[in-house]
């Protein structure tokens, strides 16, 4: 028991944005009596906040190494514009059009990363810029209209499910069988994992609890899956949303890049002479907050079936909450991948569930400043102890 | 004669699992200067902490009595209108207000709410005055040397009405000739009847101007001595201090310097003020180090030392760079860190907080850093490998930490500075450049960093080592070059020269 306890305790961090994220959910599924878990509602939440979610990873890393980024909501709109002209006016084949705005929005970040990076101007004023200058040139391409409607292939990354293979009755067996499948996958890889820490003799959990984490992590996967299921299966975004996370942890863990990522924002003198190319690092991280406000641009687009002026107004700030919520520190160098995912679902059950109880946008927004702070008041505290 | 202006009994002061302080007593007479030593780690700054009321009554057991009155500081404040005033070891100036701002900050003259600036500006120079900085009072801070600075500060000190001084390690920044100045300023103060408390690490100077000497260690007193009689030897301190006797203070290592192999060599090495082209800071520096050997950079602070060596790991330092370096005989051409690293070059920064180590990140983190190309295949690094790297780079080199999972900064100077050269080690480079690799670090710790460079130079490494502390090293190196405002002034094998013939080298200059 001590040894959950230690481990709860040296991870207090992270298991406490999960407790949070928990207590949240069940204070809504009581106050909404049960509305909140229903299979459609949990669909909508994904849905709804995937394109934050894509945002909050980025910024992650940008915060991770003490940068900040105002322009995301402005390059959104500015792709999701672009989008609209390339796909709506011109009629260019989806997949062509997609790859030309993940590229224009790679070519943003570098823009914005040259600045930050080699002319050593802050990222707040470079990006402050971008944001007037891609809201600006948001309403240059759609000339203050609002294009649409897109082609339904397009919409369908955002809006639509993959096809259950076994017909579909009531329930989508097909998202059953993937749940099963990613949980094998998780077992596997966890046996594997314990298998070559033991061969080093690192500590590991005692077995007991090893297999309560387990069973516990099974649980929870297939009861979500479960819950897809019953409604329309899996969205096509969580599978982009899945693949990022995975794919982004495992950068920021366990290659070089990563760890030069962290070092950049621990200590950049340190990184420095230690043989780190820091403007490069920064570059890069710029270049790929350049693409996922893209890619975020692109399925919001999609999801609103419309190109408008509007779109993105304030995500710079959800995203921005979401990874500082999510563990983010301002001062730079800390921070993971899942945290922000974690902070990003905190803000979005939160908007979710005030609506569903009738709470007016007027309140959502002020009770979701106090949650930032009380977020990032308890870090404070809780560092000051530990101290 | 023995009425004492502090008395502090049994001050016990707990943190979360450690015990900082145990039951320490510490006394101190009117009118002395009271030395506080002792390893890093061992109390003094926590002892004085609970002094001046950063850790405020309460939260520590014991009593302090200042001058026949038990006393309750609940904040520094408490104790500043008391008279008890603490220097710290990082000043606390404001680089971007001047000196007369500086030194009435929080405590300015007003006349009705509206500062005064003409009485402000008169005060500030008569107390320029008696710290003998003759400045003008509304020169900004950053324009000041640290020697200035730290005059300043004790401006600042006087300025309100201080009775007892406490100084934390005051000369650590400081170079020979600002060191003396601020020492003679203690005595001047004590004819004055300031008391004042010195915590340093360099005994010498400690015997120089204090009275009397307490030795912590690991959270105890161990004794007060008078440093007036004749028995009290710095042999006698360092043992109270470390707990054993020091035979040495420096390891034994059979010299094999390699006299055929030079490994690495600059020529006519020119290096300007990165922000000021006109400002020449290194003059044709010809320099080189052969296999096997430690070389010392004996030189003051400003003489051009860290420039130099800056300069030469990947021009971390400097522009118009020119001259030639060569390794094991060939030329090399050098244009950043990455490069440096490439071609076996190492360097540990003076400033291992700053430019050394990643504070908030893990001792494993830290010690892998420079080398994770070792560590991983096409970018993707193999955990397992590395916790055992760190794991026997953390028992090889002593490091004490509860685990490599410890954030550095909870390390103790010594520890930390283990750590950045373990990084360093586990790079495995063939020219290490070594920036005063001991500043700051207790006896104990020190010898052990000293074994370390030895072992580096019997596996054949090649060691410069910059220092201001010259018993260091001619205790170390098998040759010494001398610079001075940027120009090497001379090069001496060890054996055939003293910290005399050093200081005059190291201070010449131009016209002298």
């Amino acid at each position: 028991m001590d040894e959950v306890i230690q481990l709860v305790r040296s991870n207090m961090r992270r298991f406490g944005m999960i407790i949070a994220l928990t207590g949240i959910i069940i204070l809504f599924q009581v106050l909404t009596n049960g509305i909140i878990l229903t299979p459609l509602n949990v669909t909508n939440i994904i849905m709804q906040n995937s394109y934050i979610i894509i945002l909050a990873i980025g910024m992650m890393l940008v915060i991770i190494t003490g940068e900040i980024d105002l322009s995301v909501g402005s390059v959104a709109a500015f792709i999701g514009a672009v989008s609209g002209v390339l796909l709506v006016s011109n009629d260019l084949p989806v997949y062509l059009g997609i790859i030309m705005c993940l590229l224009l929005g790679a070519l943003i970040g570098a823009w914005q990363g040259f600045w930050v990076a080699y002319v050593n101007i802050p990222s707040f004023i470079v990006t402050l810029a971008g944001m007037l200058i891609f809201r600006g040139l948001t309403l240059v391409v759609l000339q203050g209209r609002t294009i649409a409607p897109y082609p339904e292939s397009f919409r369908g990354l955002s809006s639509s499910f993959i096809p259950d293979l076994f017909g579909g009755g009531k329930i989508q067996f097909f998202t059953i069988l993937i749940g099963i499948l990613i949980t094998l996958i998780f077992v596997f890889n966890e046996l594997q994992m314990r298998k070559t820490d033991l061969s080093y003799n690192f500590q590991v959990l005692a077995l007991p609890w090893f297999v309560v984490k387990l069973v516990l992590f099974s649980i929870v996967i297939n009861l979500f899956t479960y819950i897809l299921a019953l409604y329309e299966g899996i969205p096509y975004v969580l599978i982009v949303l899945s693949i990022l996370v995975v794919v982004y942890t495992f950068l920021m863990n366990r290659t070089v890049l990563g760890r030069h990522v962290y070092a950049v924002g621990g200590n950049i003198q340190a990184a420095k002479l230690s043989g780190v190319k820091t403007k490069k690092i920064k570059l890069i991280v710029f270049i790929n907050m350049g693409i996922f406000a893209a890619l975020s641009g692109l399925i919001f687009a999609g999801r609103l079936n419309a190109a408008t002026p509007q779109a993105g107004t304030l995500f710079e700030l959800d995203a921005i909450a979401a990874a500082i919520i999510g563990g983010a520190s301002f001062t730079g160098g800390i921070g993971t991948v899942f945290g922000a995912v974690i902070g990003a679902l905190v803000m979005g059950v939160l908007n979710n569930g005030m609506s569903l109880m009738g709470i007016g946008i007027d309140w959502q927004q002020a009770i979701k400043g106090v949650v930032l702070l009380l977020a990032v008041a308890f870090d404070v505290l809780n560092r000051n102890k530990t101290h | 004669m023995a009425n004492s202006i502090l008395k502090m009994k049994q001050i016990t002061k707990s943190f979360p699992g450690v015990k900082a302080l145990d039951q320490v007593n510490f006394n101190v007479k009117k009118g002395e200067i009271h030395a506080l030593v002792g390893e890093n780690g061992a109390g003094k700054s926590t002892l004085m902490k609970v002094l001046s009321g950063v850790y405020p009554y309460g939260t520590y057991t014991g009593d302090i009595v200042y001058e026949g009155d038990v006393c309750e500081f609940k904040s520094i404040n408490d104790s500043e209108q008391q008279g008890i005033v603490i220097i710290h070891q990082e000043l606390a100036l404001i680089p971007e207000l001047s000196i007369a701002e500086n030194i009435f900050l929080g405590n300015e003259r007003v006349n009705k709410g509206i500062i005064d600036w003409k009485e402000t500006i008169i005060e500030t120079r008569n107390l320029l005055d008696k710290v003998g900085l003759h400045i003008d009072p509304q020169e900004k801070i950053k324009h000041l040397g640290v020697g200035q600075q730290q005059l300043v500060e004790i401006a600042k000190a006087l300025s309100k009405k201080v009775k007892l001084l406490i100084l934390d390690e005051p000369t650590a920044a400081l170079n020979e000739e600002d060191s003396e100045n601020l020492l003679n300023l203690l005595i001047e103060f004590k004819k004055q009847g300031i008391t004042a408390i010195l915590i340093s690490h360099k005994l010498k100077e400690v015997f120089q101007v204090a009275d009397r000497i307490t030795v912590l260690r690991d959270g105890r007193t161990i004794d007060t001595y008078n440093l007036h009689k004749e028995n009290t030897t710095e042999a006698k301190i360092i043992k109270a201090m470390v707990g054993r006797e020091l035979e040495n203070l420096f390891p034994d290592r059979k010299s094999k310097v390699n006299h055929e192999q030079i490994v690495f060599e600059i020529k006519k090495w020119s290096v300007f003020h990165p922000k000021d082209p006109e400002r020449q800071k290194l003059y044709d520096v010809n320099l080189h180090v052969k296999a096997g050997e430690i070389v010392g950079i004996a030189g003051l602070m400003g003489s051009g030392r860290t420039e130099l060596a800056m300069s030469i790991f990947g021009k971390t330092y400097g522009q118009k760079i020119s001259g030639q370096m060569f390794i094991n005989g060939n030329e090399v051409f050098i244009h950043d860190v990455n490069q440096a690293i490439k071609h076996g070059l190492a360097y540990v920064s003076e400033d291992r907080q700053g430019y050394g180590l990643i504070l908030i990140d893990s001792v494993k983190n830290n010690l892998t850093l420079v080398n994770l190309a070792d560590l991983s295949n096409r970018g993707i690094f193999d955990l397992g490998k590395e916790v055992l790297v760190a794991e026997s780079l953390k028992n090889s080199l002593h490091i004490r930490t509860p685990s490599i999972e410890q954030k550095t900064i909870h390390l103790s100077g010594g520890n930390q500075q283990k750590v950045v050269l373990g990084k360093w080690i586990f790079a495995d480079p063939d020219i290490l450049i070594l920036d005063e690799p001991t500043r700051g670090i207790d006896v104990g710790a020190k010898y052990e960093i000293y074994q370390m460079i030895n072992e580096l130079a019997e596996r054949g490494k090649s060691v410069i080592m910059i220092s201001s502390e010259l018993p260091e090293l001619i205790g170390m190196c098998d040759r010494i070059y001398t610079l001075s405002e940027g120009k090497i002034t001379g090069n001496f094998e060890t054996e055939k020269v003293d910290q005399t013939q050093l200081m005059t080298y190291m201070t010449q200059s131009e016209e002298g």
